[in-house]
């Protein structure tokens, strides 16, 4: 299994992964998520042994693979771009690695025709790469670093520069050849539909640390932090300031929210209000009860079965009837829809 | 009023023109070597009120060369230096003007190649092999004396000739190898002097000032194609009995070839009368007494005295070779294209 | 309604679209009269000549076996002098293109200076590094007390290959080099993760990826090469024979004007068959990957192979391209050997003689005009051809911004002029323009004009692709704001151009200054050029000829080299490189 212990990189003087560790098990597909120029490539040409840290380790099965050339490492790439080779055909970038492995040409033939109908691409051998469509491309890249049947296999925002369609085609595919084939894989997205889809588990990078860590619902169910919040879209993100009673009062309302960790009077809590199972209220004059949010509508969205509606205050909630853009509404909010961020 | 304005208007233009004018040029169109002293050619200035232009313009037969493609629009009104070498290919350009110099009468027939006097000769000499006698005597060699002599292998490397595509040094020198060695056999000669580490360069100057030992260029080859007038030209200092010249002639039978230059009048000048004079200039005494320490060459008027340098150092063959025009005339580019694929390739 | 009704005929639009008509063909009307009247037209007397002479005079029979032999040298010291290139430009092209290291842009710099340098500057140059009287010979003569020189260089196989190796080198560098840059990395990245090695990144990924700029700067080289005159006539010496050296000497020499033009054809022929071969090999897509903008800084060298691969290609570099370039202007300011004829003592050393000499011109020396003169006749000629081929070469270079098929079809006509060499150009003017009406052959006019054929196409390549880059919709907005048409080119296309034309002219200028193929044989002996000058001072015996000679080398040399710091200067960020 793969080890990565306390990388630290700098780029042009200043720090871009700052101690960064995890570990990725056998069979195991890790995805890190992270917002672009977080430095998530970077971590995975370090990996390769395309580039070197400034600090830290890479290890495999508790080997430090530092002095490890990137050709003797076995691990493969995905890159964005797909990286073919343009003067090869899809078989020739396929049986690149196994050329390299020096493998005799009847096995070369075998896996390739093997791998190639995994990604289904079968009847492709023949043809030029650069004639192939972007999907068509990305399943080569995929089966040139499955070929050579690496121990651990990478991924660098491969579906970044596809249509959604064929994206989500794609992601399926992708999850059922990796749980097939049992390799570790590292996956690098700064898509988080992506990467919930496709993980075992997500970590979430947030200037060079990892800072959340777990299976997809634990994540999506816990951020674990203001910032995680915001950046998976998971809700609402308000500021507020705990009043004692197990209640905190914030610009929008005064909610009562139990905390993991205990908040003295007066220190400032950051809520989470998720906005799904929001039940609309009828107005009534003075202030919103506790647990509740008015404001005036903004935005009605119509998002796949439900709507998304925005209101004047920058929060947002899912309900089954749209109201009217420009109505003054008043939700309630169900407990577990509020929750405490560290 | 009209009747005498134009009239006036047009002779004071005359007279503006006339007054305006300095002297007339005439321009003279000769290879690299051509030398004349100043104050004989400012008495020809001053008293024909022009001034002479001289246009150096390669060695004798690119010079010439130039002078045809250029015919229908000639860059000069007279050309010197064209040798019996080239002749035939001037006269058949045709672009020479026909002259009977009365000078003419003075002058020995055997220089009047041209019957139709469109090249007068003005002076000849003998294309021999110099020799550097200090090298020679310091490496106790016996100084080579025949044509056959150059070809032996004590003298590998020591001989520079001049290319006879491109320079009538090197043209005449090959034409004495074939009175020698016949039209059938001087390409076996070359050949041989070829293998003996013959060095070939573009043209006299170079030959001589650069790769020759004995003159101011301190080259590397002690042989040189070269004029049997070269000796008094190396001369250092004044000039006593006991004088001697560091370089010598190689005077053996058929070793030379006489080379005669003329002068002609280009076809096309605007200066006729100007540029016979200057013809008749360069036949007369004048002249031709200055020639010998300037270019080393002979004067054909007979009345013209050598100095006393050319006297002691320059050497006349006895057994020149020779070759008519003719002769020449039909064979030269044939034998410049055989000795080039024997020699250079 | 019926088909020959008139009012399916809208004369008003006949009429626009025949104005349009004559529009696209108006700028073509200058550049194709001159073209027709100063290239075709010569061209064609010279393959009349030819072949009538050929065909008629049958002197096939006994100039074939020379011919032949003349061709196939020209093309064996062509291949010869290509591939030594390629030995010393595909390392330095990989050293520019990855590695960094002090002193880079300037060693770079240094190999682009040869290119555009004159022949008869480069021959001054190893004449005075390696000549008999350069500065190895002497110093090693001094040294061990030699009375002849160790070394013979000039005259040799070995001076024309070094010399050609010097001036071509840069076109391996640029090409190679820019390719190199443009390739994406992250290949070669990908060939690791697969499991290769760097030596096997390099065969299997980095090499099949260049094969089309190898094999374009090849080709361009040998064509370089090929029709190399001026290495070939001032260092190769009376031993090497070329078509160029033996369309030349046939026309100057031995005045045979039929075999010169009939080597001419031969010659026109085999450019033309290169020429086509590289543009086709140019325009063709090739293999193309994700294009990125240039990555020119490189990483400093690692390892020991690596520093020692850097160092040692840096040191190489140094030595070929600085010493002859400093061995010129040293010789220049040194007395080292007697004047011709001169039998005073002589006085060694630094002397600035030289240079005073220029200005003067006793009777006796081989010139008419005194040498500075020539440099006078030689910046005049420059100017007048500067300002002829920017006349010519905006409008031809305006009209291939926006190809129509007219274009495509008139294109390849433009660029022949690269193709044909200079000698074949002079001969051509000798033979067309010596008799009236149009009798130019002793006119000082025919040298800019020859100049301007030489100098047209490279103007129209830098030209065309500023003038390609200006959006229409720039033009359309400032029209569409009620500028008149001149206004509109004032305003939109002048700024975006002015870096290209002043990039072209100073290209022109320095080709202008430093032709010595075409200049051989029309220029006026009155009216030398600078190169002619430095030619025949060069090939004069004595150290005041020789003297004269490196002086007004160097300066030409420094006029030039400023002229290509100037080009670089202004060269834009991944504009084409030929």
């Amino acid at each position: 299994m793969l080890e990565v212990i306390d990388l630290w990189k700098f780029y042009e003087g200043s720090p871009l992964l700052c101690g960064l560790s995890f570990h990725v098990a056998q069979g195991e597909t890790v995805c890190l998520l992270g917002p672009s120029g977080s430095g998530k490539s970077t971590l995975l040409r370090i990996i390769a042994g395309l580039e070197t840290p400034e600090r830290g380790q890479v290890c495999w099965e508790g080997r430090d693979l530092a002095g490890v050339p990137a050709h003797q490492r076995g691990f493969g790439l995905v890159f964005q771009d797909y990286a073919l080779f343009p003067h090869l055909t899809v078989e020739q970038n396929v049986a690149f690695g196994l050329k390299m492995q020096s493998r005799p040409a009847s096995e070369v033939a075998d896996r390739v025709s093997k791998v190639l109908a995994q990604v289904n691409l079968s009847d492709m051998g023949g043809r030029t790469v650069t004639d192939l469509s972007g999907g068509e491309q990305q399943r080569v890249a995929l089966a040139r670093a499955l070929a050579p049947e690496p121990r651990l296999l990478m991924f660098d925002e491969p579906l970044g520069a596809l249509d959604r369609n064929l994206r989500e085609h794609l992601m399926v595919e992708l999850r059922s050849i990796l749980r097939a084939s049992r390799v570790p894989a590292v996956y690098v997205t700064h898509d988080q539909e992506e990467a919930f889809t496709l993980a075992d588990r997500v970590l979430l990078l947030h200037e060079g640390q990892i800072i959340r860590s777990g299976a997809p619902p634990e994540v999506w169910g816990d951020p674990g932090s203001a910032w995680a919040a915001r950046f998976l879209g998971v809700g609402n993100v308000v500021e507020g300031v705990m009043r004692g009673d197990g209640r905190v009062a914030t610009s929008i309302g005064v909610f009562a929210v139990k905390c993991s960790s205990p908040h003295r009077v007066g220190e400032p809590v950051t809520l989470l209000l998720r906005p799904a199972g929001a039940w609309p209220l009828p107005l009534k004059g003075g202030a919103a009860p506790e647990g509740c949010v008015s404001g005036t509508v903004t935005d009605v969205v119509f998002h796949l079965e439900r709507f998304k509606v925005s209101l004047s205050n920058g929060l947002f909630f899912y309900l089954a009837d749209p109201p009217r853009v420009g109505e003054e509404i008043r939700l309630e909010l169900p407990p577990s829809a509020i929750a405490c961020l560290p | 009023m009209k009747r005498i304005f134009f009239p006036v208007l047009l002779a004071a233009l005359f007279l503006a023109s006339c007054a305006g004018q300095g002297p007339t040029t005439l321009t003279v169109m000769t290879h690299d070597s051509f030398a004349a002293s100043q104050p004989v050619i400012s008495a020809f200035e001053n008293a024909n009120h022009v001034k002479l232009v001289f246009l150096k313009s390669g060695d004798a037969g690119a010079a010439l060369n130039k002078a045809i493609l250029t015919k229908n629009a000639p860059l000069a009104d007279v050309f010197y230096g064209v040798d019996n070498t080239f002749l035939s290919r001037a006269l058949d350009a045709g672009i020479f003007e026909s002259y009977d110099s009365p000078l003419l009468a003075q002058i020995p027939a055997e220089f009047k190649l041209d019957p139709e006097n469109r090249e007068l000769p003005v002076d000849y000499g003998d294309v021999c092999i110099n020799y550097d006698k200090a090298y020679f005597s310091t490496n106790d060699l016996p100084v080579p004396a025949t044509l056959e002599d150059l070809a032996k292998p004590e003298y590998k490397g020591m001989l520079v000739d001049e290319n006879p595509a491109s320079s009538s040094t090197g043209l005449t020198f090959l034409l004495a190898t074939i009175v020698h060695f016949g039209p059938n056999g001087f390409l076996a000669y070359w050949k041989s002097l070829a293998a003996n580490g013959l060095v070939v360069v573009d043209g006299w100057e170079t030959a001589y000032y650069t790769n020759f030992s004995g003159s101011s260029g301190h080259g590397p080859q002690p042989l040189v194609v070269s004029y049997a007038s070269s000796p008094a030209a190396e001369v250092v200092g004044p000039i006593q009995a006991s004088s001697e010249s560091p370089i010598g002639s190689v005077l053996g039978p058929d070793t030379c070839f006489r080379q005669i230059e003329f002068v002609g009048v280009l076809k096309g000048t605007t200066h006729l009368a100007l540029a016979r004079k200057f013809v008749d200039f360069m036949l007369s005494q004048q002249f031709q007494e200055d020639m010998p320490l300037q270019m080393y060459v002979y004067p054909v008027n007979p009345q013209a005295k050598l100095p006393e340098a050319f006297v002691m150092f320059a050497q006349i063959p006895t057994q020149p070779a020779r070759m008519s025009p003719a002769e020449i005339a039909v064979n030269r580019d044939q034998w410049i294209a055989e000795w080039t694929q024997t020699v250079l390739h | 309604m019926d088909s020959d009704s008139p009012s399916l005929i809208n004369p008003a639009l006949v009429r626009r679209q025949r104005a349009g008509a004559w529009r696209r063909v108006l700028p073509w009307l200058a550049p194709g009269l001159f073209l027709g009247l100063f290239f075709f037209y010569p061209l064609g007397s010279i393959l009349w000549l030819g072949l009538h002479s050929a065909l008629l005079g049958g002197i096939v029979a006994s100039v074939f076996l020379p011919t032949v032999q003349v061709f196939l040298f020209t093309v064996y010291q062509a291949l010869l002098s290509t591939l030594l290139t390629l030995a010393l430009g595909l390392p330095s092209a990989f050293l520019f293109a990855r590695y960094a290291f002090r002193g880079k842009s300037f060693l770079r710099l240094l190999t682009a200076i040869p290119f555009m340098l004159p022949t008869v500057v480069v021959a001054a140059g190893f004449n005075a590094l390696l000549g008999g009287r350069g500065w190895i010979n002497l110093g090693a003569m001094n040294l061990f007390h030699l009375t002849t020189p160790p070394i013979t260089f000039v005259g040799t196989l070995g001076a024309i290959l070094l010399a050609h190796v010097f001036y071509n080198t840069t076109i391996v560098i640029r090409l190679v080099g820019n390719a190199l840059s443009h390739l994406d990395p992250r290949l070669e990245q990908a060939a690791r993760t697969l499991g290769a090695d760097s030596r096997r990144v390099f065969w299997n990924v980095t090499l099949p990826l260049l094969r089309v700029p190898i094999l374009a700067a090849s080709l361009l080289v040998f064509l370089f090469d090929f029709t190399s005159f001026g290495v070939i006539l001032l260092l190769g010496g009376p031993h090497f024979s070329t078509l160029e050296v033996a369309i030349y000497e046939q026309a100057t020499q031995l005045l045979n004007l039929p075999l010169a033009a009939l080597l001419s054809f031969v010659q026109l022929c085999c450019t033309l068959v290169f020429s086509i071969l590289y543009s086709r090999l140019v325009t063709r897509r090739g293999v193309s990957s994700t294009p990125r903008p240039a990555d020119t800084k490189g990483r400093p060298a690692r390892t020991w192979r690596e520093r020692f691969f850097v160092g040692g290609i840096v040191v190489l570099l140094f030595l070929m391209f600085v010493l002859p370039l400093v061995s010129l202007p040293l010789r220049s300011v040194t007395r080292l050997e007697a004047d011709r004829g001169q039998h005073t003592a002589v006085q060694y050393g630094l002397t600035g003689a030289y240079y005073l000499d220029l200005f003067q011109n006793p009777s006796e020396t081989i010139f008419y005009v005194p040498p500075f003169a020539a440099i006078g006749n030689s910046l005049l000629y420059a100017t007048v051809t500067v300002v002829l081929s920017l006349l010519l070469g905006f409008p031809a270079a305006s009209a291939l911004a926006r190809p129509t098929r007219l274009e495509r079809v008139l294109d390849p006509f433009f660029l022949l002029p690269l193709g044909a060499s200079a000698v074949t150009l002079g001969l051509g003017f000798i033979i067309t323009f010596n008799r009236p009406p149009l009798l130019l052959v002793t006119s000082p006019v025919l040298v800019p004009l020859a100049h301007t054929l030489v100098a047209l196409p490279f103007v129209i390549r830098i030209l065309q692709p500023a003038l390609a880059s200006i959006p229409d919709r720039l033009r359309q907005a400032a029209a569409s704001l009620g500028a008149p048409a001149f206004r509109v080119w004032l305003t939109v296309d002048w700024p975006i151009v002015r870096r290209a034309t002043l990039s072209a002219a100073v290209f022109a200028f320095t080709i202008s200054l430093g032709e010595f193929g075409a200049s051989s044989l029309v220029v006026r002996p009155e009216y030398p050029t600078l190169p002619i000058a430095i030619a025949r001072f060069l090939s004069q015996p004595g150290a005041s000829n020789y003297g004269q000679a490196m002086a007004m080398a160097t300066i030409l040399m420094a006029v030039c080299a400023a002229g290509i710091v100037l080009i670089e200067r202004l060269r834009l960020p991944g504009a084409g490189e030929f």
